[in-house]
């Protein structure tokens, strides 16, 4: 038989004032099962949770309400007084009398007996509530971060200075993303690589941190704190340990004309190659796809020049098994090439560029030592024309968004080229200038005031060849809408931010959501920007939006930061509200009949496949299980089983029906 | 009948309206009476035969209140729970249940009036409409859908013989 106790409070005049107590505990007092019944001025207080703690005492109560105020106010005090007297705290409930009843309904008969209804449904759910005891879950102290851009080694670097162990994974031979390619960065103008490369360096130098370039992530199992990593490390044919990085066998490559990826194609590279000279690891790589010995079986020019003997051509993908507790996405983006714009000639006009590849050809680094010089000719141009937002903001093109970062990169651009080139002139076509953040206003008036950069407020309607120039068609909507045209040497297209190609399948190994353009989905937009909804995976930088630097590297910390926060603990304690699949005694074993319903509507792929066996291995059938460290408690599943055999934790069927029939 | 006080269910996620509602109380916002909150987690954890429940307990009318669309603190129980009404309102029109007493809003944990609105109005209207006999005569006592328990009764068995009953009927 249930003993329950009914503590009903006063709230001072706040509840007391309308609704009539003592009626309420007398009235209490009737309910079945109800075994104490008392009210108190104030039940929070020192002796009102005393008068609840020698109740659960003395009169050996399996189950307390306490009618005050809102549960989402001092629940977990009355829980923690319960636990304190020793009765499981999920065997707790509060009544909701005062912002439910007593302050938003006037004096009067009607007002009390709703706050009798009020106390006899939780007395009726709470007799059927079961002990439950949180659950906790061990955590492996390291983290996965995916991708070796800025926001990855920012977010390695913060995890493995507070010291605990990071494996960072990056898909190119070397680590360093697209910042390693840009010039020069906004608002400041300093070099990038010169505020980036000592970072690469201290990443691979870093005790704590397991470096694995050329390598990518190949599944993922397992929940917060105990995830199961299998990362694919591709054969580089080159064996790390013994190659110095001299070069000789880059020198020796037959093949010199591959377009480089890292100058966004407008320069070239070798065979066997290493990205950049500032790479980490400063070892090459052979690209097997160009390779005269994979591509005909003989050649092996690089394997004779090496002095240390260290390249490896039977090679093969190497795959690595990892225990991580926490995952950082940080896999950046990429940028729409000249070929997406039929309007500006389907990328076919070699001096029609991207803003990245502007980079390269501004960094000192870059195919042509940093000279702004055509790719056509080489001809340094007079007149160059940038137009801002080419894709962005065009749902014509898919793309709805603003990419965020090109109004302030063109305006850099136009900066640096009217540094390099004095007496060219530059334009800029724009639709709006959102140039946002600390000195970036001031920045873009720069450009346009002290470094003369034309501004033109309209679109580029067309581009194509005349005379060997670009003719340029577009308007200026601040001249009532008149026609311009200009005969450009050179047109810079700030191409739109894209996710990733294969950002979906990432996305898909990870079990986390994306949105309609690709980018990784925070779990909430304000309060949660950087945690998935999977538990214990947390995103950073342009993979989940595009993003600046400065925004990347706080959203990296800010990742670390959650990271670090859940290694503080060797085991995570989470609230038992969780959905449970019933089991029960053969031959039935759980009354779960395996249609897994519950697992398409899990937004937090909670639920697992259980096969049950016979001793002999045989199966019987497969039923569904909750991975309680995964489940977050919102029922989603439990009422939409048809078999009804998941049920909620503390929220169960069996409780719900009851408040209902004590209506 | 003008001192009719018509009984209203409302199902109510923890995050967003449980939430709104506390915060009509914090503003000492009045309003009607007449309703009775279940806390859910979620809105996608109601399972509709709760509604049904509720009316064959005497709800004269019920309330079904989350958060708003994108704002679901699970994601998307929000959206579960409002493709599920889509169909069971139909599945209750055919039924010949009076979708008038069904309510269904969005209210956030800011939205403290918005609550009080949407049970005034819902109090307002079902003063109109009078009590809902009909529900409980019609599918429980006749069909026998569910097993209504009255007070100080101790929880009766699945009424078997009523449901036997009702398949030979149809």
């Amino acid at each position: 038989m249930p003993r329950i106790g009914v503590f009903i409070c006063h709230c001072g005049e706040n509840i007391a004032g309308t609704v009539d107590c003592a009626a309420v505990t007398q009235a209490a007092a009737q309910i079945p099962g109800v075994v104490h019944s008392v009210d108190y001025k104030y039940m929070c207080s020192d002796p009102g949770q005393n008068q609840i703690k020698e109740a659960i005492k003395e009169k050996r109560l399996t189950g307390v309400v306490v009618a005050a105020c809102s549960p989402r106010m001092h629940e977990p005090t009355f829980r923690r007084a319960c636990a304190e007297a020793g009765l499981n705290p999920f065997l707790c409930e509060m009544a909701n009398l005062r912002e439910h009843c007593s302050w938003v309904h006037e004096k009067n008969g009607h007002t009390t007996s709703k706050a009798i209804d009020l106390v006899r449904i939780l007395v009726e759910k709470v007799k059927r509530n079961r002990p439950l005891f949180p659950i906790n879950v061990p955590v492996t102290k390291t983290a996965l971060v995916i991708g070796g851009g800025i926001a990855g080694i920012q977010a390695a670097l913060d995890i493995a200075n507070a010291g605990q162990k990071v494996v960072l994974v990056e898909r190119e031979p070397s680590i360093g993303g697209h910042m390693a390619q840009l010039s020069e960065t906004f608002p400041t103008l300093d070099c990038s690589q010169c505020i980036l490369t000592p970072r690469m360096v201290e990443v691979a130098q870093h005790p704590n941190i397991t470096l694995h370039t050329y390598a990518e992530l190949e599944r993922l199992d397992g929940f917060i704190g105990n995830f199961r990593a299998v990362i694919r490390k591709k054969a580089r044919c080159i064996d790390e340990k013994t190659c110095t990085g001299c070069g000789a066998c880059i020198q020796k490559c037959a093949l010199k004309k591959i377009p480089s990826e890292f100058n966004a194609g407008l320069g070239l590279r070798t065979a066997i190659y290493v990205p950049f000279p500032q790479a980490v690891p400063n070892k090459p790589v052979i690209d097997r796809d160009h390779c005269t010995f994979f591509q005909t079986g003989r050649c092996k020019l690089c394997e004779r020049a090496c002095p240390t003997k260290a390249i490896r051509f039977d090679q093969q993908d190497e795959f690595i098994e990892i225990n991580v507790g926490a995952v950082v996405a940080a896999t950046g983006y990429e940028v729409k090439g000249t070929d997406f714009f039929p309007e500006y000639g389907y990328g076919e006009q070699k001096d029609i560029i991207t803003g990245l590849q502007f980079e390269r050809l501004a960094s000192a680094s870059g195919p042509t030592q940093g000279v702004i010089k055509r790719p056509s000719d080489g001809k340094v141009p007079d007149t160059i024309v940038f137009v801002a937002c080419a894709g962005s903001r065009d749902p014509a093109k898919g793309i709805a968004y603003c990419s965020k970062i090109c109004c302030m990169y063109t305006a850099k651009h136009a900066m640096l080229y009217k540094h390099k080139v004095h007496a060219g002139k530059a334009y800029v076509f724009y639709m709006d200038i959102r140039a946002g953040g600390k000195m970036y206003e001031e920045f873009v008036r720069r450009a346009i005031e002290e470094d003369e950069v034309h501004y033109v407020r309209g679109r580029v309607s067309r581009i194509y060849p005349r005379d060997g120039q670009l003719v340029v068609k577009g308007v200026d909507t601040l001249l009532n809408s008149r026609p311009v045209e200009i005969e450009a040497d050179m047109v810079v297209l700030a191409t739109a931010m894209v996710a990733q190609p294969d950002a979906e399948s990432l996305a898909q190994k990870m079990k986390v959501s994306y949105d309609q353009y690709h980018f990784l989905a925070e779990a909430h937009p304000k309060l949660r920007p950087v945690e998935m909804n999977t538990a214990g995976i947390f995103v950073a930088g342009a993979c989940q939006a595009p993003k600046d630097i400065p925004e990347t590297v706080a959203q990296a910390s800010a990742a670390a930061a959650k990271v670090l926060g859940l290694f503080s603990r060797d085991e995570l304690s989470r609230e038992p509200v969780v959905a449970v699949v019933n089991r029960c005694a053969p031959p039935e074993f759980s009354t779960c009949v395996g249609c897994f319903l519950c697992e398409s509507a899990c937004a937090y792929q909670a639920i697992e496949h259980e096969d049950i066996k016979t001793r002999d291995g045989k199966l019987i059938k497969t039923v569904a299980r909750v991975n309680q460290g995964v489940c977050q408690g919102c029922g989603t599943c439990v009422a939409l089983c048809r078999s009804k055999s998941i049920d909620l934790q503390g929220f169960s069927n069996e409780q719900i029906f009851a408040e209902l029939v004590a209506l | 009948m003008p001192d009719f006080e018509p009984r209203i269910v409302a199902f109510v996620c923890n995050w967003c309206t449980y939430a709104g509602a506390d915060l009509t109380g914090t503003s000492r916002i009045k309003y009607a009476h007449n309703v009775r909150m279940i806390r859910l987690p979620c809105t996608g954890r109601i399972d509709f035969m709760l509604l049904l429940q509720a009316f064959g307990q005497g709800a004269d009318g019920i309330i079904v209140s989350g958060c708003h669309p994108g704002d679901c603190h699970y994601t998307s129980g929000n959206f579960h729970a409002r493709r599920r009404w889509m169909l069971f309102r139909r599945l209750l029109d055919f039924m010949g249940v009076d979708l008038r007493r069904v309510t269904f809003a969005w209210v956030s944990a800011a939205e403290g009036a918005k609550w009080a609105e949407i049970v005034n109005t819902a109090a307002a209207d079902l003063r109109k409409l009078g009590p809902y006999d009909d529900f409980p005569k019609r599918f429980v006592e006749k069909v026998g859908l569910f097993t209504v328990h009255r007070e100080g009764e101790a929880p009766a068995e699945p009424n078997v013989a009523a449901r036997t009953q009702s398949a030979e009927v149809a």
